[in-house]
């Protein structure tokens, strides 16, 4: 990566952390309802690999989901108004936090039943296939997914077919309070995948610079050979969603992921290899303040979505509803 | 016109919709080299090709998860589920993800697929592969459900179904494949969301659909020897259920008899009294009743099964009880 574009990443990862920051304030404040799954912790796994995609290569994930939104490329405003219900959130204010995509960055959301959407990679990913385009589907989802028997029938169907995808496990070592030793037979991930002879890696999700040049690796062997596995090991600094009591980890495990924080890693890289000065960051830091400003004023003072506009949004074709 | 088997005009619609259409293409399990479980795929693998009529594990979820899928990003997938009692198995996709993704994402991409299951009960199968839990799927807003009873409109409706952007659960009905019915030569589309009269009558409003729409014909052919004139609405589509038919011709029967082949409790039966009640009590000159599945998991035994079946003898004695 070029000098702009590691300065430009390592904005991204600020604002994703700024952007989940203030949405747990606003979910305090009861201006964002429902469930809130904060991505703070990953950073380094949803921007190193959507980093290294192509245009053409779709992006899906679970409903951990802001994170990766921004990756894509969809703004704060946007995320920020989808938080807040509103019609011009990213989903119309229909999906809310869980439930975010934006088609036109090639972002098919944000999906909220464990496993579902990793069916959705193999049907997408047949699609390129069957009209011989080179995209790849680039399907996140997290270690708890799997051991659900979507997980199975979707990397089974991939590798029987051959298809163009790369499956990254966000291994952030619980579903949400249920360790991976508790929950899965099978403590190193990657090694499920080898069951569906799908090319398997283990990566550190904390060096952003190491999950991108994996993700590098995965893609381009997916664009041309098939399906392709990525465990890359991270850590939530936060709860599972907002209220998690924490029962299952101590603070001494939390505090000692957080001295590993991703975006102080890359912070350190930066300035080590002399790529910008501390100077240059903070403005960058500055920056994304006034970024993720704008985007909650832009969200509070949007409109709601209207009746009409839920209506249409169920059939193409025209039903009346009652 | 021509007189063809309700297989042959599903068989048809799909053929000639895959040869209009590129993007229209089959999965499922047995749908290619066996030529379909129930051979309505027969000779497709060998037209078509395996790119387009694709044998699938056999893991309903990721059957019709990829076709969701691969509709969300334009394609146009026919999903076969062998059999209906399968979808359970699929629930999550079908329930939880192709009747809401549409909305849930504020309408930003559409769900064009089209998922085909062969329901219903007599053949001797046992309890978990003889069910009619249409009502199930007609629940939920942002499904469609298609149910014919004749090869004219199963050829007609599975073509428009197929042509839609929406998601639609066509269910057909294995004991009717081998019926037969008249289709015309020329290419034809029957609209999804409209009833249909299928028998004039001015006594007694039978309402029904599907293999029942068949028996509730015979029935009506054995009551008009007694004199005695029933008009049969079939609803064609559960979901969106069009009424107007319906309301129209019980306003001048006053009379109601519902006749499905699930289960009475919360069945489509329910819906449909429920509805007449709200929609046109001032017209009711008598209970409205229901013909429907005795509330038991069907039996393998011949006998036992058929008791619990609806026959044509209980809605001839039905529709007497309302005159």
């Amino acid at each position: 990566m070029q000098k702009k574009e590691l300065i430009k990443l390592y904005h991204e990862m600020v604002l994703i952390r700024r952007v989940e920051e203030r949405a747990a304030e606003l979910y305090q404040e009861g201006k964002i309802g429902g469930f809130l799954h904060l991505y703070i912790g990953q950073e380094a796994v949803g921007s190193g690999v959507i980093a290294a995609r192509k245009p053409q290569d779709r992006v899906i994930t679970a409903y951990r989901d802001h994170g990766i939104a921004i990756a894509c490329g969809v703004s704060a405003k946007e995320v920020m108004a989808e938080l807040l219900g509103k019609k011009t959130g990213t989903s119309l204010g229909f999906g809310g936090s869980m439930h975010m995509a934006d088609v036109e960055k090639n972002y098919w959301g944000g999906h909220a039943i464990v496993g579902s959407h990793l069916t959705f990679a193999s049907g997408m990913a047949l699609a390129e296939q069957y009209r011989d385009e080179d995209g790849v589907i680039l399907c996140f989802f997290g270690d708890g997914a799997t051991n659900i028997g979507y997980f199975h029938e979707a990397l089974n169907l991939a590798g029987v077919w051959d298809l163009p995808v790369v499956w990254i496990c966000e291994n952030n070592q619980y579903g949400m309070g249920t360790s991976v030793s508790r929950a899965s037979a099978v403590e190193e991930i990657y090694k499920k995948a080898e069951a569906y002879d799908t090319r398997a890696r283990r990566v550190d999700g904390m060096d952003v610079l190491q999950v991108y040049e994996a993700a590098q690796e995965a893609i381009e062997y997916a664009r041309k050979e098939g399906p392709f596995f990525l465990e890359i090991v991270t850590y939530r600094f936060e709860g599972h969603s907002m209220g998690d009591p924490e029962r299952y980890r101590t603070k001494d495990e939390v505090g000692k992921w957080q001295e590993n924080d991703p975006i102080g890693i890359f912070r350190n890289h930066i300035l080590q290899d002399k790529i910008a000065d501390e100077k240059a960051l903070n403005a960058e830091e500055l920056a994304v303040e006034q970024e993720v400003q704008e985007a909650i004023e832009f969200a509070e003072s949007s409109p709601d979505p209207e009746w009409q506009d839920l209506i249409d949004s169920i059939y193409v074709d025209e039903y009346r509803i009652e | 016109m021509a007189t063809i088997t309700m297989r042959e005009a599903i068989s048809q619609a799909i053929w000639e919709e895959m040869e209009r259409d590129e993007n229209v293409f089959i999965l499922g399990e047995e749908v290619g080299v066996w030529g379909g479980t129930y051979a309505v795929t027969k000779g497709f693998y060998d037209h078509f090709g395996e790119k387009r009529v694709r044998d699938t594990p056999i893991a309903e979820s990721v059957i019709i998860g990829a076709a969701n899928g691969a509709a969300m990003v334009g394609l146009r997938p026919i999903a076969e589920l062998m059999t209906i009692n399968f979808a359970f198995s699929a629930m999550d996709q079908i329930i939880n993800q192709a009747a809401k993704l549409r909305t849930m994402f504020g309408g930003q991409f559409t769900v064009p697929v089209v998922i085909r299951a062969v329901g219903g009960g007599g053949r001797q199968l046992g309890a978990t592969h003889s069910q009619t839990p249409d009502a199930v799927f007609a629940h939920f807003p942002g499904l469609i459900v298609v149910a014919p009873g004749t090869p004219y409109d199963a050829k007609g409706l599975l073509k428009t179904a197929i042509r839609s952007d929406d998601p639609v659960l066509f269910i057909e009905n294995a004991t009717l494949y081998q019926m037969r019915g008249e289709v015309p030569d020329e290419e034809y589309l029957v609209p999804i969301g409209k009833s249909k009269l299928q028998r004039a009558g001015s006594d007694v409003t039978l309402i029904t659909y599907s293999k029942m729409l068949q028996l509730s014909l015979q029935a009506s052919e054995e009551l008009a020897r007694e004199g005695i004139e029933v008009e049969v609405v079939d609803l064609r589509t559960l979901r969106p259920l069009d009424m107007d038919p319906v309301i129209e011709s019980f306003k001048r029967t006053n009379r109601a008899v519902i006749v499905e082949e699930g289960w009475r409790s919360y069945g489509i039966g329910s819906e449909i009294a429920a509805r007449l009640y709200e929609e046109a009590f001032d017209y009711i000159d008598a209970p409205i009743r229901r013909v429907a599945q005795r509330e038991v998991p069907l039996p393998y035994n011949r006998e036992l099964e058929q008791m619990a079946l609806p026959q044509v003898t209980d809605i001839i004695r039905t529709v007497k009880e309302v005159l």
